[in-house]
């Protein structure tokens, strides 16, 4: 029975990961929309918007870590 | 833990996550102890012997007008050090070589990763926490070494309303302390993730009625994954430059 219970709880954290999709796309979207703006001083700011992602996506893995932990270690 | 996935006739014959088991290389059997040669050791050495290949035997001509190889060098070279002096500014270029280092031998063993049948080494949070917790390391001691206690002062922000600075300041440790962790296992997170996908499709190329679909779409996300390979690399090198940053001026 624990089993089968963590791996319904491996697949509700897999909601991490569509939460982390949607940081990502927002930093980018908003990064194309500002660029698009302001072409000029967008090749200064793709170090920013890695940084940004790179953070937004950080939680979305520890999600994904929380789901093979259940599936594999608890 | 990959038992109940063999022997299911036209199931996976395979389990997505048996590429990751650190196997000895010689005599068989999982018997593993820090001084036994697996295929870990292996393919670190291969990430080694690629990044001297790159770097030191395509650049020992010192030719002026430079060769492919040495044209390669030279751009990833210069496109960690602008890296560097942008984000750390001038007093941060002493610590290039740890950060070209670091970009390199991640890069290689991203890449090295990807070549079918090897093994991923930095998708082993073993490897990648090495890598991280040397960064959490060296950059706190050369924080406290550089500015003295008043390193301290990157918990303490000054730019904020007197009240709020406490509250900031338990967010603000908290996020330090968590830096070695996300900056391990998002490299980890990610190279894991991306080659069990690609496997789960390869599986999935068995079943002949969607066969083409999962052949065309183990290329997709291959192209995807050299992406995320050299990205990750990156995202890595430039998180170190923004922690050296912070070590070296500590003050918002």
């Amino acid at each position: 029975m624990e089993g089968e219970l963590a791996h319904i709880g491996a697949g509700l954290a897999a909601i991490g990961s569509g939460a982390a999709a949607i940081g990502v796309g927002h930093v980018a979207g908003n990064f194309l929309a500002g660029a698009l703006r302001n072409p000029s001083a967008a090749a200064g700011q793709t170090a920013t918007l890695f940084i940004g992602i790179a953070f937004a996506e950080a939680l979305g893995i520890f999600s994904f870590l929380v789901a093979l932990l259940l599936m594999f270690a608890v | 833990m990959a038992d109940e996935a063999h022997g299911e006739g036209g199931g996976l014959s395979f389990h997505p996550m048996d590429q990751f088991e650190v196997k000895p290389l010689f005599g068989g059997g999982y018997d593993v102890h820090w001084y036994t040669i697996t295929n870990v050791t292996l393919w670190l050495a291969l990430a080694i012997l690629a990044i001297i290949g790159l770097m030191v035997l395509t650049t020992s001509k010192r030719a002026t007008v430079p060769g492919r190889g040495q044209s390669i060098a030279e751009l990833m070279y210069g496109f960690v050090y602008k890296m560097v002096e942008d984000v750390t500014g001038k007093d941060g270029i002493k610590y290039f070589p740890y950060i070209m280092t670091l970009f390199m031998f991640i890069l290689c063993a991203n890449f090295l990763g990807l070549i079918p049948m090897s093994f991923t080494t930095t998708s082993h949070i073993a490897v990648t926490a090495i890598l991280g917790f040397g960064v959490f390391f060296a950059v706190t001691i050369l924080g406290f070494v550089k500015n003295g206690a008043s390193f301290l002062g990157l918990f303490w922000v000054s730019s904020a309303p007197l009240p709020l600075r406490p509250v900031l300041a338990v967010i603000e440790i908290i996020s330090y302390f968590v830096r070695p962790v996300s900056h391990s296992i998002r490299l980890a997170g990610n190279m894991m993730a991306g080659h069990a996908v690609l496997k789960v499709f390869a599986g999935f190329a068995q079943v002949a009625a969607i066969a083409p679909v999962a052949i065309i779409g183990v290329m997709a996300i291959y192209g995807l994954e050299v992406l995320v390979s050299a990205i990750q690399a990156y995202v890595f090198t430039i998180l170190t430059c923004v922690y050296l940053k912070d070590a070296l001026h500590p003050h918002h």
